[in-house]
């Protein structure tokens, strides 16, 4: 399989009802590429999660590039949203700012970045505050598992 | 055990089939959705109250065998509309989560 490389746009809409339309694209996308079931469900869950802070973090959304190679899945995930003060509590499980009120939509558990990274073989989130948040994952293709 | 036996088991009301010969493994409660991405496994049923349109997606990505909605809890048209369109099994139950995860427990260790 060659090098391929797709490129999605999360708008932030205010309504959560969309979240979930892209991060179910890209799964749909990987698997017509080929890539096998275990990679696609975890580059699924990374690019939820991605998907779901844009939403709820940022007022204009963000890009999602999902890079597919022979080895590996790349992913890059870019907002200019606000920003993280302290990025190693915000990767603390349970680690929330999310307000009350979304809870009641499901949000705010706390374990979104630390899905991230756990689904991930390498994972690096830089932010600045004020500039915005930058995420770079790269997941490993296991071909034993190949669907 | 099928996702269609547990829902006759259990006496579930069926608002989205999605595949009713899907195999379900296991089952996972929670309402939070990223607790659920991160303790599902693929083929668990899903029991909760939460009702929001993303529980839909999460169901999807996880490939899990189903949603159930308990203590009388229904979702909103698109909600189901949603799921039919992805193919999501999406049931429902006036019973509390405890009671049907006792039930389902049972069920699914062969003991029902
Ligand atoms: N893109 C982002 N921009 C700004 N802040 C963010 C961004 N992503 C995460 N955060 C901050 O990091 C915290 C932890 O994020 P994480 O995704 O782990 O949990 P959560 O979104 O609060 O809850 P969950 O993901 O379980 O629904 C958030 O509450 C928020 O304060
Ligand atoms: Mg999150």
């Amino acid at each position: 399989m060659e090098r391929r490389v797709f490129a999605y746009s999360v708008v932030s809409t205010g309504s959560f009802d969309d979240v979930g339309v892209v991060s179910t694209e890209i799964k749909r996308d990987l698997e017509e590429a080929g890539v096998e079931r275990e990679t696609v469900r975890r580059v699924a869950v990374i690019c939820f999660e991605a998907e779901m802070n844009l939403a709820l973090y940022t007022e204009r959304g963000g890009n999602i590039e999902v890079v597919v190679e022979p080895e590996k899945v790349v992913i890059y995930v870019e907002d200019d949203g606000p920003g993280i003060e302290d990025v190693e509590k915000a990767m603390q499980p349970g680690y929330s700012t999310a307000p009350l009120w979304v809870h009641e939509l499901g949000f705010g558990a706390g374990m979104g970045l630390p899905n991230m990274k756990e689904n991930s073989d390498f994972f690096e989130l830089t932010s600045e505050v004020g500039k915005g948040t930058k995420i770079h994952s790269v997941v490993f293709r296991r071909r034993e598992n190949a669907a | 055990m099928r996702l269609k036996e547990v829902v006759e088991r259990l006496g579930l009301e069926v608002l989205a089939q999605g595949d009713p010969d899907k195999e379900v493994n296991w089952a996972y409660t929670s309402d939070l959705l990223s607790d659920v991405m991160a303790g599902a496994q693929p083929g668990d049923l899903w029991l909760t109250i939460q009702r929001h349109m993303n529980i839909v997606a999460v169901a999807k990505l996880r490939d899990l065998a189903g949603v159930v909605l308990a203590k009388g809890i229904k979702p909103a048209q698109e909600v189901v509309g949603k799921a039919q369109e992805e193919g999501v099994a999406l049931m429902v139950s006036d019973r509390p989560l405890f009671e049907l995860c006792g039930e389902l427990y049972q069920l699914l260790r062969g003991r029902g």
